[in-house]
């Protein structure tokens, strides 16, 4: 909403306040005033002329010479490229030393050959958006509609000496979107009274229902409808206050008629429609819902098909406009219209809303009737809307109007207790402050047994309960005024559960182990969604997505994880390691989606680089899989590891874990194409389910007593087939071992060219202990043995 | 003999002095202490003495080799030291090249603002709660006084995955699960999350991005105790000395409904570009929770009542850090994520 200062002060004292000191105001009251703009800025040293000749520029044929009247008795020259300049205008003009918006310096020019002392001006060189300017204006200079003595100062003439407020107003607030509805807030604000506008006028002899007929066919939707008729109406431009209230409103000037709606609608927050007369054709106004599948034609000039819970105004047979939100072209005001009907009615919100939807046309009117009009301004809008007729369009009012009345317009009765209003604030305000309060809002209110009886006025629609109230009383009172107070409730320990800290101690040790945080989007593509999922179900599509690239919700984070790494090494950051924790979304067994949380990590280029000491090391699946065994470790679980392939990942160098034999997480090198299609180097990644690991409860920590006793190595080298893995050895070791072997570990791998072929060399380090005494070594020899033997049986080779 | 002896202690007195090395020390000691040293060759010659000069020439030899051997240990430390030098000096490093990195990665800056927000509420007795991303419309819209048909909830605004199963537009869905579960008892939580809503990505938009909201219910909560609650938490997130005002707005869960201003971390509230010359920036909405809302997750709001307020972690962190693109966030380059290591403590 944009509130003009200057005309606001037709409804209200602003008290000379600087409007950007009174826009604060109304901020800190409770509507927002997003920006305060000024509209003369820029504009300097304007005057009114008047063209007295104009002639072609004998070298240029888009170029007139002007000689202009500026006032003082000074006829000045100035040569204008605007197609619609012609003699006897009144213009706006722009003398030597004048100034433009955008830092514009008018000087005294010469134009082939011809001298011009300045420039005539179109409202966009004033700085008025095309979109507003009157569109005979919009491709040439702005013709002053009324002439004007010449050397008049243009700002104060053409109310440019004024600045606006924008409000950005919440839903709840539709009452501010009117002048009389910012008047009366800012009338509480400042304690001044609100002034109506005085509605008067002759009638006519003959009355409205002579020539037009009213009736309506749904109620519910339009429980109000008054209709007007105004004879003998002169359609032309509107005089320039209108013009440019309208225009410093952000509506652009038509003729008079429709201006006048406009303007009804600006000042009073009603919609009104005027229709010619004569297009009608019957004389008879029906409103209805719509046919299915029944055709209009609106003032946009696009045909429209309706559906059957559209309500339309008819005139008996055929839709002439959709109600509430926008006119037919059937029956559109034009300059040869000579007889009005003017429509002020009540639509009901919804119905609106979903018709605006449906044909996804939002209009000034549509807006406001959507979010509720003020069912006691609809019957004086339509009076208003006849007195500036009968005075700008030298209209007749045919005498009385066509009112269809079955609306509520009692106003609403709120009861409080002034008790109520201080224990949710947590304040002590007196009565007679709230008194005051509601009185400067108008609100008639008595009080009565330490109760409040607010009568609300109409226009109030979002005032309906207690805390509404306490709301109202406060912003005026002033939040400043609320003392800061902690909540008295009963100590509560709060903390995190023990899944939440352990997704800390989880993030905690990625990032301790050299692990970046990312964070990529849900949602994805179709094609992307199932990509490494460790358990891919049906993909869930939204309905209306965006784009196609986020249509789909993810079954697996590694997809953007790896477009981060790819968009990292495009930028030449040839090494990176991420991980991220978020959810990934199945379909379940309920309505929702089964959501889990994963963990998944990425990691790309070297993992060590520390060259000058000769340190260098790229990353590898051992990397990784050290991280995912430190995690379990952290987390005081143990995870296992199996062998297996996926798609998208290098055949040999995969593998699933496991938790209890349960699969839950895959681990492995990207596979060489799906590098080559991201344009990535060796690529290594992981993604696990971390609730699995975070809900599964871990045992009790109880200490071991250090032993006194030492521990005694020996080691054991095998030669064996390079398909053997080392995980079955050290199954093989440690089931030989007994109670003696404390720890197997592998130290040693060689599968080089001395090795036969398809052989391997792997050598382990045991440790053997006895926490009750010292071993000696024929028990330990005894023990080694045990385990040498079942390897040479297992086929492994002694070496 | 004696002449002999004090000989000998001056030769090996000399020498010692003379032993440049711990290895030419060492022999010097062979050489006159040893068992085939003079002094031991002396000392065997005492037999030829008559009995009554032994004790007198004996304790003389004992003088002498206590001597040799003093001055002989009084060298060695010397020498060892001096060798000791030398060695080090030749063990001289560049303390100037760079040392080996310490592998460590950081949390995203996203996580670090959350985290920093939920330790403070942590620390005022406040619980973490979460839920689902795809939510039921009940529960992120009807629940929280946001009936079908209501203006600010519009199709166009939110991700439908069918009529009634939608991705959640804020976390507040969460209150209203909790209120539910907690079954009319008090409450104080917070909830942070992702959440989505249907705009273009720009540098100020993003159809993903994180919110905490927080909720406190209980028996007599006023809206002193909401602004005493945000007035701490602006003082620890933003600085002590950071004044907050309330400014009256609207949200449909809450009446009266709240938004809040600090005043500018950057220039103190004199105007300047991050707060546009204001004074102040908006940081959070909040307010009392509608009664409503309470009424239908059981609860009876004429015993009961609560506030509630919710904040943009993206728009906290932009501020805090200047960062100038919310797309920063979710693209995850690497220049931009390793920025956020360090502590401001
Ligand atoms: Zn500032």
């Amino acid at each position: 909403m944009l509130v003009s200062t200057k005309w606001l002060k037709e409804y209200v004292n602003t008290q000379d306040l600087p409007p950007v000191e009174l826009g604060e105001k109304i901020t800190r009251a409770g509507i927002e005033v997003d920006a305060v703009i000024d509209r003369s800025e820029g504009l300097a040293n304007l005057v009114v002329g008047y063209v007295t000749e104009c002639a072609k520029h004998p070298e240029a044929d888009k170029l007139s010479i002007c000689q202009v009247d500026v006032g003082g008795g000074e006829i000045d020259q100035i040569i204008c490229g605007a197609p619609n300049i012609a003699q006897g205008q009144s213009v706006i003009v722009a003398r030597p030393g004048a100034k433009l918006p955008g830092g514009m310096k008018i000087k005294k020019a010469k134009l082939r050959g011809e001298v011009s002392n300045g420039m005539i001006c179109s409202l966009q060189e004033l700085g008025i958006e095309t979109k507003l300017v009157p569109k005979s204006y919009a491709e040439g200079i702005y013709v002053l509609p009324e002439k004007a003595e010449p050397g008049t100062d243009v700002l104060s003439y053409l109310d440019l000496d004024d600045t606006v407020l924008e409000l950005g107003l919440t839903p709840n607030r539709a009452d501010a979107m009117s002048m009389l509805g910012v008047a009366y807030e800012v009338g509480a604000i400042l304690e001044e009274e609100v002034s109506l506008p005085e509605i008067e006028y002759a009638e006519a002899a003959d009355s409205a229902e002579s020539m037009l007929s009213l009736e309506v066919d749904a109620p519910e939707a339009n429980p109000l409808y008054v209709a007007k008729v105004v004879r003998n109406v002169k359609v032309k431009e509107s005089p320039l206050w209108l013009q440019q209230r309208l225009m410093a409103a952000g509506v652009r000037p038509h003729n008079n008629v429709v201006d006048v709606t406009n303007y009804i609608l600006m000042e009073y927050g009603q919609p009104l429609h005027a229709f010619d007369y004569d297009s009608l054709g019957t004389g008879n106004i029906t409103v209805r819902q719509a046919k299915e599948g029944e055709k209009i034609t609106t003032l946009d000039d696009t045909e429209r098909t309706l559906s059957a819970h559209q309500l339309v105004i008819t005139n008996g047979t055929d839709p002439v406009a959709l109600a509430g939100v926008m006119g037919g072209a059937n029956s559109e005001v034009s300059d040869e219209t000579t007889t009005v009907v003017i429509e002020s009615a009540y639509f009901a919100s919804d119905s609106i809303r979903r018709t605006s939807k449906d044909h996804n046309l939002r209009s000034d009117a549509s807006s406001r009737y959507e979010k509720g009009v003020d069912p006691n301004r609809v019957i004086p809008a339509a009076e208003r809307a006849a007195q500036l007729l009968s005075e700008l369009a030298e209209g007749e009012v045919l005498a009385g109007s066509l009112i269809f009345d079955q609306l509520d317009k009692q106003e609403r009765v709120v009861k409080v207790s002034p008790d109520f209003i201080n224990s949710r604030l947590g304040m002590k305000i007196r009565l007679e402050d709230m008194l005051d309060i509601l009185s400067r809002l108008k609100f008639n209110t008595e009080a009565v047994n330490n109760q409040l009886i607010i009568e609300v006025p109409t226009r109030r629609q979002d005032i309906q309960i207690e805390e509404d109230v306490v709301e109202e009383i406060a912003r005026l009172y002033g939040y400043d005024e609320i003392p800061a107070t902690l909540p008295r409730t009963d100590a509560t320990p709060g903390g995190l559960s023990p899944y939440q800290a352990k997704r800390r101690i989880a993030r905690h040790f990625l990032e301790g182990a050299g692990l970046l945080q990312a964070t990529t989007y849900s949602l994805t593509s179709e094609a992307a969604a199932t990509q490494f999922a460790l358990e891919p179900t049906e993909t869930t599509r939204l309905l209306m997505p965006m784009s196609e690239e986020r249509s789909i919700l993810r079954q697996s984070l590694l997809p953007h994880l790896l477009e981060s790494l790819s968009y990292n090494t495009a930028r030449r950051i040839d090494s990176a390691a991420l991980y991220e924790t978020g959810s990934v979304f199945l379909k379940g067994q309920d309505e929702l989606l089964d959501e889990q949380e994963h963990l998944a990590i990425v990691m790309t280029g070297l993992w060590l680089d520390h060259s000058w000491q000769g340190e260098k090391k790229a990353v590898d699946f051992f990397v990784a899989k050290g991280i995912v065994e430190g995690l379990a470790e952290k987390l005081g679980l143990e995870l296992s590891f199996e062998r297996g392939e996926m798609d998208g990942l290098h055949p040999g160098r995969t593998a699933f874990i496991l938790l209890d034999g349960k699969r839950i997480g895959v681990i492995g090198a990207l596979h060489p194409s799906e590098q080559k299609k991201r344009d990535l180097k060796e690529t290594i990644v992981m993604e696990l389910n971390l609730a699995t690991l975070l809900t599964r409860e871990t045992e009790a920590l109880v200490y071991t007593q250090v032993s006194r006793y030492p521990t005694i190595s020996r080691d054991v080298a095998l030669v064996l087939s390079n398909i053997v893995e080392a995980q079955t050895i050290e199954g093989v070791i440690r089931k030989a071992g007994g109670k003696l072997l404390k720890d197997v570990r592998v130290f040693d791998l060689y599968e080089g060219d001395r090795m036969d072929e398809g052989k391997k060399s792997l050598a382990f380090s045991l440790r053997y202990f006895d926490p009750e005494k010292t071993l000696t070594d024929e028990e330990v020899n005894a023990a080694h043995e045990k385990i040498i033997k079942a390897l040479t049986e297992s086929g492994a080779e002694l070496r | 003999m004696e002449a002999r002896l004090q000989e000998l202690k001056n030769e090996a007195l000399e020498k010692i002095q003379a032993a440049q090395t711990v290895k030419e020390l060492t022999d010097v000691r062979v050489a006159y202490l040893g068992k085939k040293g003079p002094i031991t060759d002396v000392l065997k010659g005492m037999g030829k003495l008559p009995a009554e000069e032994r004790p007198k020439m004996g304790a003389l030899a004992n003088e002498v080799r206590a001597e040799v051997t003093e001055s002989l240990e009084v060298r060695m430390v010397l020498l060892e030291e001096q060798a000791i030098n030398e060695k080090l000096q030749s063990e001289t490093i560049d303390i100037s090249l760079p040392g080996r990195p310490a592998k460590t990665g950081n949390p995203h800056p996203l996580t670090r603002v959350v985290e920093e927000i939920e330790d403070l509420f942590l620390s005022m007795g406040y619980e973490i709660a979460e839920g689902p991303e795809v939510e039921k419309d009940y529960y992120n819209f009807e629940a929280l006084n946001l009936p079908k048909g209501h203006p600010a909830r519009d199709m166009q605004d939110s991700f439908y995955i069918t009529e009634d199963i939608l991705l959640r537009t804020h976390t507040s869905p969460v209150q209203a699960r909790t209120m539910e579960a907690k079954g009319g008892e008090p409450i104080k939580i917070i909830c942070p999350g992702k959440v989505y809503r249907r705009d273009n990505d720009d540098a100020t938009h993003s159809h993903q991005f994180t919110q905490i909201e927080g909720l406190v219910v209980g028996e007599d909560i006023r809206m002193s105790d909401l602004k005493g609650t945000l007035s701490v938490f602006a003082k620890k997130m933003f600085g002590e000395d950071r004044e907050i005002r309330l400014r009256p707005s609207f949200f449909p869960f809450t009446e009266p409904s709240v938004e809040m201003d600090i005043s500018c971390f950057k220039c103190g509230g004199s105007g300047c570009n991050v707060c546009k010359k204001t004074g102040w920036i908006e940081i959070l909405g909040a307010g009392m929770v509608h009664p409503n809302v309470l009424e239908m997750a059981g609860y009876d709001s004429k015993r009961l009542t609560g506030f509630a307020f919710g904040m943009g972690p993206e728009r906290i962190a932009m501020l805090k850090y200047g960062i100038e693109d919310i797309r920063h966030f979710y693209t995850n380059d690497v220049r931009f994520l390793t920025q956020f290591q360090r502590t401001e403590l």
